[in-house]
């Protein structure tokens, strides 16, 4: 597509970077077919290819962002189903990273949205605070109704969920293998996933730990910065990164990988080298990115021993950041089915469940329609129980499905050896 | 391309025709804002745009017919809009237009599969109409390469094709009836769900008419049972020239194959470099698949190798499984955008004999040199439906012109070997220019008057198809 960027403008890196993704796009119209948000409401400003467009026009220009603009872009999901349809390779997470940080950068958002982003990124990343949130929300529940804003009520709803107490796995250790030694890794314990759920640490800790692999959790490691870097706070988003990045270059040594088992968190993981390939960390950055691994994707390299089967109807949702943000689309099914569970999959399962991140709360009406219509795909197969790779899609679809939503490796640890999830023994 | 300038007294009255638009039709239908505009400026041929003066999304026929209805009443031009996948420039908008899409009319209305038809809104994409009957064992038989995003409604417009049409035929072979609604807002029902027509057959008047004559809401589709299975097999040739004689020699042998497909050395190699499928570095690759049981899939093969040896290939690859038949196609589908990553290009679409595929493919290359432009070639070899892929630089001055003079210089060459402008894409607005190589005067003015009756006023869609100078006097 032609682009009409000044040689001044294109000095910048990051025009210089939207300028090649938007010269790669051909507008061949292709992302709107698998792109959640255009599915839902049939408008083109909100589907990629519109988007592509309004952001090239807004950079070009050179203009603040406008409330237009902004509104067309705050309803992408970020799910980037798009990237997998594109048959022309088109950046868009890159691109739309861009344009949310000149959007934070020019435009100044309405207080109550104002707010309601501020407490976001001063609560989630750190689990201490989410708790006490949650105990909050929990006593405000009752009120619901008398709560005007409908993104704020969708923050009261999170409080459904029971509150996590702070597990002593997951605190800063090394949990030595059992039995020899086959390899070493460091887990990326996460931030609002242990708030919301212990249960996934422990099963990722045990499950790794006997199967030989000793689990380092070190001390400093964070929020990976996602939820930051999806509002535009881009500075805040690299200290949250950097700080990581300098707690695992210490762990470098024998180390076969950095396990994360929220896959939100591992898409920008994979992304460091990228965000900081100006930055005298560049090198670092993506030393850590190349060793970033789904909890899924290293499983898939180990030798696995002959499993408990417990066969049970999974039905697997594949979270976008998972199948999309890092192409890990095999792994936990094969894993699930090596397991001795009966795996399927959902209609439409390339369409995001309307999670995403912070999106549920920022645009309830949107993700309740994709919640509800990934709820109802995965209920036709009749399954006992469904399966998910990151925290929030749990969340989203457990408010909405008469069964038990498990995370993959709860599954997993299960068939080898580990304790019955919690989630199904109560369901 | 000459885009006509846009009426004076329909801008000066914009004000006024969106409020009657908003007022009619439901909160969140009607797009007025100049940012949202631009989005809507073109559709998959990007040489060409110009915002629309409104856009307006409606959910039902009934929407449609009001939205004609003020537009007819107020003389304001209408361009519709399916998916906007066109690459011929068949929804651009002109400034004083206002843009109809149908992109939020996506239901399946009926299923019936005693009767083999189903009956959808033609906002559904195609592939998602074989998405609905396909856990049942049907499927919709055109497949236009953007099956994944492209609308019913363009389908219909621009009667398109595809890769397996060589065998089931073009939308209007499957295409049974229409609910169409007229530029005054009457609401036609046209055919039904059986197949040819009990009076004049207006459905093939209305398969391919570009959004000139009215906008089709509903459809009715013919469905097939899914084949047993399918299988494709590969070739690779020294030369276009025997490639091309190949394909003919199998046409001319009476065996069927669902699709043949071609690839010329630079697609080749960029769809390589793209999407490592594995292909052989040839000068002309063929893929050809045959579909039944599996004792017709090996015969039909039997007999196309035998015809194909006779060609002294240098390769030839016959897929054994489903992972092979996935590897052979891989590189094919991702053509159009492997070669958006070494370039612009701009694809064009025009249909030949198949027997003259040798000699026009030599000529291609020869204007190729002449105009110092680069040209992949990828195409439904089968039926002569050819698509060079011109590329240029869009940010280099002069270049798209350069280009555009090459692409009518290709598509003459298609008219003067007994073949014609468009084979699925459509006229639009790319080839608009060129009908006068094609059609006599008397011929155009036929045409035109098939538009008259449709639409007395040439309100919709009316800046394509026809050269400017040609429709001067009927356009307000």
């Amino acid at each position: 597509m032609q682009t009409n960027f000044t040689e001044d403008q294109l000095r910048e890196p990051g025009i210089a970077r939207a300028n090649e993704i938007l010269r790669a796009c051909v507008h061949c119209g292709f992302c709107t077919a698998t792109c959640p948000s255009y599915q839902v409401l049939g408008d083109e400003l909100d589907s990629p290819r519109g988007r592509i467009y309004l952001i090239k026009d807004m950079l070009e220009s050179g203009r603040p962002a406008d409330a237009e603009t902004v509104s067309h872009i705050d309803r992408c999901l970020g799910c980037l189903a798009c990237m997998t349809t594109c048959p022309s390779g088109v950046h868009y997470m890159h691109l739309v990273d861009h344009a949310r940080a000149h959007i934070e950068k020019t435009w100044t958002r309405p207080w109550p949205e104002r707010l309601l982003r501020g407490a976001l990124a001063r609560i989630l990343p750190y689990p201490g605070r989410f708790r006490w949130a949650m105990v909050g929300a929990k006593l405000a529940r009752p009120f619901r109704r008398l709560v005007p804003d409908a993104r704020a009520r969708a923050m009261l709803d999170m409080a459904r969920a029971p509150i996590a107490a702070p597990s002593a796995m997951d605190q800063p250790q090394v949990h030595p293998a059992a039995g020899p030694r086959r390899g070493r890794v460091v887990l990326m314990t996460g931030c609002a996933q242990k708030a919301l759920d212990a249960d996934i640490n422990a099963a990722t800790i045990r499950l790794l730990t006997r199967l030989g692999i000793e689990v380092v959790i070190p001390e400093g490691e964070g929020c990976c910065g996602a939820l930051v870097h999806h509002m535009g706070r881009e500075e805040e988003a690299k200290q949250f990164a950097a700080r990581n990045i300098c707690t695992w270059m210490a762990q470098m040594e024998g180390l076969d990988a950095i396990v994360i088992n929220t896959s939100g968190c591992g898409t920008t993981v994979k992304d460091y080298g990228h965000i900081f390939r100006n930055d005298p960390l560049a090198e670092a950055a993506a030393e850590v990115s190349a060793k970033a691994k789904d909890i899924t994707e290293f499983l898939a390299t180990l030798d696995l021993p002959a499993p408990e089967r417990h066969g049970m109807r999974i039905a697997y949702h594949a979270a976008c950041s998972l199948q999309h943000g890092q192409k890990v689309t095999a792994a936990p099914k094969t894993l699930l089915q090596a397991a001795g569970y009966e795996v399927s999959s959902p209609a439409d399962a390339h369409l995001c469940c309307g999670s995403a991140g912070t999106y549920n709360l920022m645009q309830p009406e949107i993700a309740a329609e994709l919640g509800r219509r990934k709820a109802g795909t995965l209920m036709a197969l009749q399954p006992e129980a469904i399966a998910a790779g990151n925290i929030g899609c749990m969340t989203q679809i457990g408010a909405r499905s008469g069964v038990p939503v498990v995370h993959t490796v709860e599954l997993l640890d299960w068939a080898w050896g580990g304790p019955e999830p919690a989630k199904l023994a109560q369901g | 391309m000459e885009l006509p300038s846009p009426n004076p007294a329909i801008l000066d009255r914009r004000a006024e025709i969106v409020a009657r638009l908003k007022a009619a039709l439901p909160a969140g239908t009607v797009i007025d804002d100049p940012r949202g505009l631009v989005a809507y400026e073109c559709d998959a041929l990007t040489a060409y745009r110009c915002p629309p003066l409104a856009v307006a999304l409606p959910r039902s026929t009934q929407e449609v017919a009001e939205a004609l209805k003020i537009c007819h009443e107020m003389g304001v031009p209408v361009v519709p809009r399916g998916a906007g996948t066109s690459l011929a420039g068949g929804s651009l908008p002109t400034g004083d237009a206002v843009v109809i899409g149908v992109a939020r009319l996506t239901r399946v209305l009926e299923t019936d599969y005693a009767d083999r038809i189903i009956r959808v809104e033609t906002g559904r994409t195609n592939l998602s109409v074989t998405g609905a009957v396909e856990a049942d064992g049907f499927f919709y038989a055109p497949d236009p390469s953007s099956q994944l995003a492209c609308a019913i409604s363009g389908n219909i417009g621009m009667n398109s094709g595809g890769a397996h049409c060589l065998k089931y035929g073009v939308t209007t072979n499957n295409l049974l009836g229409v609910t169409m609604v007229l530029m005054d807002g009457t609401v036609v029902e046209i055919g039904g769900a059986h197949m040819d027509a009990g009076d004049l057959d207006l459905l093939s008047v209305i398969c391919g008419s570009e959004g000139q004559l009215g906008i089709v809401t509903e459809a009715t589709l013919r469905i097939l049972p899914k084949p047993e299975g399918a299988r494709p097999v590969l070739m690779g040739f020294g030369s276009s020239r025997v490639a091309g004689a190949c394909v003919s020699d199998i046409i001319e042998a009476g065996v069927l194959p669902v699709a043949i497909e071609f690839m010329d050395r630079p697609c080749i190699r960029a769809c390589e470099a793209f999407a490592h499928a594995g292909y052989p570095d040839v000068e002309a690759l063929l893929i050809i698949e045959v579909e039944g049981s599996p004792a017709e899939i090996d015969h039909q093969l039997r007999l196309i190798r035998g015809i194909a040896e006779r060609h002294g290939p240098e390769v030839i690859r016959e897929s054994t499984t489903a992972e092979e038949s996935a590897a052979i196609w891989l590189g094919r589908k991702s053509a159009f955008g492997a070669m958006g990553q070494i370039n612009d290009y701009m694809c064009l679409d025009g249909t030949i004999p198949v027997t003259e595929l040798p000699l026009v493919l030599e000529r291609i290359g020869e204007l190729s040199a002449q105009y110092g432009l680069g040209v992949a070639n990828v195409f439904h070899a089968g039926d002569g439906n050819m698509h060079p892929l011109i590329l240029f630089d869009a940010n280099k001055p002069g270049d798209l012109e350069l280009c555009e003079q090459m692409g009518a210089d290709i598509l003459k060459l298609c008219v003067e070997v007994g073949g014609c402008l468009t084979g699925e894409h459509g006229v639009g607005v790319e080839k608009r220019d060129l009908m006068t190589v094609q059609f006599s005067e008397d011929d155009l003015e036929a045409q035109l008057k098939v538009k008259d009756v449709f639409d007395p006023k040439w309100l919709l869609n009316a800046a394509k198809v026809f050269p400017l100078a040609v429709t001067e006097g009927r356009r307000p």
